[in-house]
């Protein structure tokens, strides 16, 4: 029941948030703020995180090939197909799940305690709207962006990782990331980083927008917003991939 | 002039405020007093609409605010401005944008006009050299005076302060409730003000409303709450002995 009741007052709480703008020029500029907060601000851990599971996945792989009668190129494929398919659209997904939905739920749950969102509703202001809409929209705009450079990064690491530890020739590397190249599976990973993108924006703010209470229900609420954008990415992932590829 | 004609309001079946009716006057400072969890602040929240009465009506200027479509309280809501006890100030907005912000929202003004404007209004609260500094950056009472600013920015028909002088000295609080009564005079507002602050009910109290567990207890105004025979509300008003010699000596005078 509890989770009912909180399926419904979520899309309740979704109807606000794409409510009729008061000023739409004002949502505009919003918008831009939260593309660099939220897309641009998360690139250096995306761009660390990126390089070095392409390293560690290609080290893992051609440890496992080496010696038997798989080609090595197949190494340089197997880590394309990891990160093009599940690595870049969702792992980063789940790590900004973390970094951008806490971030995100701690701010407006901030402003819900401070009285700030009640100073908004009070003016007459769609507070839903003004504090969560531009930061969907910046997701949803941005996060193809931040996935395909993580895609190429991802890449990148396995390449540097075959090169620095010789335990690859590069050069075949780079004959298996040209193997059996599917570009359905590139547009597969950019629909799932919409979908994430709505979810970790929409569930992490929904929690924020509803703390009740003070400091230790904004960190509770902030928790919350983690583990249910996680949760939700989890299963979305699971929907889109049946959808998708079968 | 706003009418709260029998409000009634109760949460988990716990009534918080029982039948209110009272007349909070134009060009007046209308105080609603009472102790801390006497239903002051819910009172308050049921006026501007963050709360929905379980009945009763508040009336602006004759229009039932929680009877009309969500179009006309939005218009309505234009008209108040609301300061809240911790001030409620943007903190990643400058000083200049949180007072500019209802301008940016619902003005048509150029930004020449709302600059203008914002330094009108910090001007008016006493404050100059701050537009560029960020609440966090600004003291209690100046945060206070900057959420004055906002809330006059769009010369609002009636001003709701919650509680205005919590965590504010003496000195300041002086300064705070002077600066209310004037704007109130000066710009023919209806202010309302929730305080349990002694000082501000014997200096600007033009029209009280004592709430006293969820119940209407007590209406008059700083003359006459010397004369009261009211037990809670005395107990209340003048419960430290200062109060208790200052209303002696008014007594006396008479």
């Amino acid at each position: 029941m509890n989770i009912l009741y909180h399926c419904g007052k979520y899309f309740i709480f979704l109807t606000k948030v794409f409510g009729k703008p008061e000023r739409g020029r004002v949502y505009l500029r919003q918008t831009i703020i939260e593309i660099e907060k939220i897309g641009l601000g998360s690139m250096p851990i995306v761009a660390i995180m990126s390089v070095f599971m392409g390293a560690v996945i290609t080290i893992q792989t051609a440890s496992s090939l080496s010696g038997g009668w798989i080609p090595m190129s197949t190494v340089g494929y197997a880590t394309r197909e990891s990160i093009l398919l599940e690595f870049s659209p969702t792992i980063i997904a789940l790590i900004l799940a973390g970094k951008v939905g806490s971030n995100i739920a701690s701010e407006i749950g901030t402003m819900r305690v401070t009285e700030q969102i009640d100073a908004l509703d009070i003016m007459g202001i769609n507070s839903a709207g003004y504090l969560v809409f531009p930061k969907i929209i910046a997701a949803v705009l941005i996060n193809p962006f931040v996935i395909v450079v993580s895609m190429f990064l991802g890449v990148f690491g396995g390449w540097l990782a075959a090169y620095a530890s010789g335990i690859l020739i590069p050069s075949v590397y780079v004959e298996g990331i040209q193997q059996q190249f599917i570009p359905f599976h590139v547009t597969y990973s950019l629909i799932k980083t919409l979908f994430f993108a709505f979810a970790i924006t929409s569930v992490s703010a929904y929690h924020g927008y509803y703390v009740n209470g003070g400091a230790l229900e904004v960190g509770a609420g902030s928790t919350k917003a983690v583990v249910y954008s996680s949760i939700v990415i989890l299963l979305l992932n699971y929907v889109l991939t049946q959808l998708l590829l079968i | 002039m706003i009418e709260v004609i029998g409000l009634h309001k109760e949460f988990e079946g716990r009534t918080v405020l029982n039948d209110i009716n009272f007349t909070f006057e134009t060009g007046k400072c209308n105080l609603v007093i009472g102790q801390s969890g006497s239903g002051k602040t819910v009172l308050l929240k049921c006026m501007v609409g963050l709360f929905q009465p379980d009945q009763g009506q508040v009336l602006y200027h004759g229009r039932d605010y929680h009877a009309m479509p969500e179009k006309d309280r939005k218009e309505v809501r234009k008209e108040i401005g609301m300061v809240f006890q911790g001030g409620a100030l943007f903190d990643s907005q400058t000083v200049e944008e949180n007072v500019m912000f209802p301008l940016t929202m619902f003005s048509k003004m150029s930004m020449e006009e709302k600059i203008e404007r914002v330094n009108f209004c910090l001007k008016r609260v006493n404050l100059t050299n701050v537009n560029k500094l960020y609440p966090a950056e600004i003291s209690g009472g100046m945060k206070k005076r900057v959420a004055i600013a906002r809330a006059i920015a769009l010369n609002p028909k009636y001003i709701f302060f919650d509680e205005p002088n919590s965590g504010l000295d003496p000195q300041t609080s002086i300064v705070i409730d002077d600066l209310i009564a004037e704007i109130t005079h000066e710009y023919g507002i209806t202010t309302v003000i929730n305080t349990h602050d002694m000082n501000s009910v014997m200096q600007m109290g033009e029209n009280i409303i004592f709430i006293y567990k969820g119940q209407q207890e007590w209406t008059g105004n700083s003359q006459s709450i010397v004369e009261s025979e009211n037990e809670n509300l005395n107990n209340f008003v003048f419960a430290s002995d200062l109060f208790k010699k200052m209303r002696q000596s008014l007594r006396e005078k008479k």
